[in-house]
């Protein structure tokens, strides 16, 4: 087995609430509560589960747009925590973003070509004026846009292409891992196809390796090649795309996978659905034990009394879960 | 030369040229202030006198009323002063110094108070709590009260020989410290919308240096409002500074503007020599309306619900 690209250990993120300039913080959210896991060269780990399970916190934490509270982010065998400034930089070369939401990830006063040309500026990767607007012409035309776009401002574009832009921004790095944050989340459904595609393409062609962070779990099932599902700030399961599809072992996923709508009506009236009871508890003050057991079907006295370890129950098959 | 001529086309059919085009009002004010403007500037050459050049006045020549008036001449226009200097001439001259410290001090107040907005909007902490507090306590006083508070003091810091040399300086910064607050604060707020906006994070994942983030990203997408308040902030300043010097604290004698033409009349007003302060009055009125309602238009115009 290869060395990973990205070793997450114990990421820790708790934000104080509350709590003015003179008073104490009145709580901690604990956004990310101990999650690990590890991403190989070249390949997509799939992290799902629902809004304000922590796993765009984790994407944050990955790009140092936050400092954890605790835990390593190694890459490329560099714990990016302990980095300063400046150190830092050269290593964001390496670990790109795409946004969620195209309208608000371009700066509305600058053209796609300013755009563009800022990475290539701001790491001297290419000094040259003319061999810059080359580079951006490449970029453009990588990510399925016209050369003419680069003049363009973002308003004068689709909400597809100004992803394209966002994507191409991305690529101007050139970079190693590119965290997706929802990346198709705000698209149409048509477009959601197209920008799924280039990204397969883009892998196959660049090498890429992909975080991909999303709630809709088709699209997930479609790009990942191994799939991790959060809930309140823990990983609950971690497998292999298909293994995790087809024989979930913990009972949140079923009960996920089981709300995920199947286009055949006949099958759809057949199947068993696993409907879960409440809500999300609150990351303020979550569960005792096992975070999940208020709302387990299965949960016995010990899930709230004990945590869960992260367990290989089956070769590459990690589950949190006292009875799996 | 096409990209001069596309340029001009963009500029010619942008939301705010075809706006301008079609309000009266801000046609109106727009002429208006380019006519204060122009006989500011060129009061020099459009001047009928040098008024303070001595050679040219006569002292025979004083207290005359305007033209159209029984004892009027055609030589003075608006009348002349107690020392025969020609109204109108001084007004020009008045003009001058008025929309020169006006424009100054706006420059100023929204130099220092969009820098202290920005610093404060996009780094927070501490340092945002402290200049934001500041700012309270200076807005709980009158601006007009902290101009002639940072006047006295400068007057009392400065040496006696430079105070007409510097008096200008003084005034300027004295009125542009008491209006930073307003950009400041309006800076601030929209930094802080922007600092969450995903392009901003995303220039923090390309690398770019938090002072280049704040430069190259924040600034202009919050400059909109800073430019609608500059505007009508002229206006007030203009007033401020005739206020000030109306009081004698604000221009020397040696360079009189509008404020103080005014006050000087002041003392004739009582025994019958009303043009003296009259014109001077009227024209401060028409420049600070006319700055006014091009702000007013500004703020419609940029404004997307009013459109």
């Amino acid at each position: 087995m290869t060395q990973p690209l990205l070793e997450v250990h114990d990421l820790v993120m708790h934000f104080p609430v509350g709590g003015g300039m003179f008073s104490k913080p009145a709580g901690v959210v604990r956004a990310i509560d101990g999650v690990s896991f590890n991403i190989r060269k070249g390949e997509t780990l799939g992290l799902v589960g629902e809004s304000g399970c922590g796993k765009t916190t984790t994407g944050r934490c990955i790009l140092q747009l936050e400092r954890p509270t605790s835990g390593r982010i190694v890459f490329e065998g560099i714990d990016m925590v302990t980095l300063d400034a400046a150190e830092l930089r050269a290593v964001r070369r390496r670990v790109q973003v795409i946004f969620q939401d195209p309208y608000s990830s371009l700066n509305p006063r600058m053209t796609v070509g300013q755009i563009l040309e800022e990475p290539l500026k701001v790491h001297r990767l290419v000094r040259d004026k003319g061999e810059r607007e080359l580079r951006v012409r490449d970029l453009l035309v990588q990510v399925g846009l016209l050369p003419q776009h680069a003049g363009r401002y973002p308003h004068q574009l689709s909400g597809g292409q100004r992803q394209r832009v966002g994507i191409a921004r991305a690529l101007a790095m050139e970079p190693a891992l590119i965290v997706c944050d929802e990346p198709v989340s705000a698209l149409d459904v048509s477009i959601q196809a197209q920008i799924i595609n280039l990204l397969e393409e883009l892998q196959a062609r660049l090498g890429l390796t992909y975080l991909f962070i999303a709630h809709d779990l088709s699209v997930v099932r479609h790009i990942s090649d191994r799939v991790a599902v959060m809930y309140l700030g823990k990983i609950v399961e971690l497998a292999d795309r298909n293994a995790l599809y087809e024989e979930p072992l913990h009972p949140y996923t079923r009960a996920l996978l089981s709300a995920v709508p199947i286009p055949d009506p006949k099958i759809e009236a057949k199947r068993e659905r696993t409907v879960l009871r409440g809500e999300v508890p609150s990351p303020l003050n979550p569960p005792t034990g096992c975070v999940f057991h208020p709302r387990c079907p299965i949960a016995v006295d010990r899930c709230s009394a004990e945590i869960p370890p992260l367990r290989e129950i089956r070769p590459g098959h990690w589950v949190a879960c006292h009875l799996a | 030369m096409p990209a001069v001529a596309g340029w001009a086309r963009r500029a010619w059919d942008h939301d705010l040229a075809w706006s301008f085009r079609h309000s009266p009002v801000a046609l109106l004010a727009a002429f208006l202030t380019l006519v204060c403007i122009g006989g500011a500037v060129l009061a020099p050459w459009v001047a009928p006198q040098n008024p303070y050049d001595s050679a040219t006045l006569s002292l025979s020549d004083g207290f005359t009323p305007p033209a159209w008036t029984e004892k009027g001449t055609r030589k003075y226009l608006l009348g002349t002063d107690d020392q025969g200097r020609d109204v109108l001439s001084t007004i020009l001259y008045g003009a001058r110094i008025s929309l020169g410290v006006g424009l100054a001090s706006v420059l100023f107040s929204a130099l220092l108070g969009v820098s202290l907005g920005l610093v404060s909007g996009y780094l927070g902490g501490r340092l945002d709590a402290f200049i934001m507090r500041v700012a309270d306590i200076q807005l709980s006083f009158p601006a007009i009260l902290i101009a002639l508070l940072i006047d006295g003091t400068a007057r009392i810091a400065l040496p006696r020989e430079a105070h007409d040399a510097l008096a200008l300086y003084v005034l300027v910064v004295a009125i542009g410290l008491s209006k930073w607050v307003d950009y400041a604060r309006t800076v601030r707020g929209s930094t802080l919308v922007e600092k969450g906006k995903d392009y901003v994070q995303a220039a923090r994942v390309i690398g770019r240096r938090p002072l280049a983030i704040m430069v190259h990203h924040v600034l202009p997408n919050a400059m909109g409002p800073v430019l609608v308040i500059a505007t009508i902030n002229i206006a007030t300043a203009i007033i401020t500074e005739a206020t000030l010097s109306f009081l004698g604290v604000g221009v020397p004698p040696t360079q009189p503007s509008l404020g103080t033409l005014i006050r000087v009349g002041n003392d004739f007003l009582i025994s019958g020599e009303w043009w003296i302060s009259l014109f001077p009055g009227a024209a401060l009125v028409l420049l600070v309306l006319a700055v006014n309602l091009l702000g007013d238009w500004l703020r419609d115009a940029l404004n997307p619900r009013l459109r």
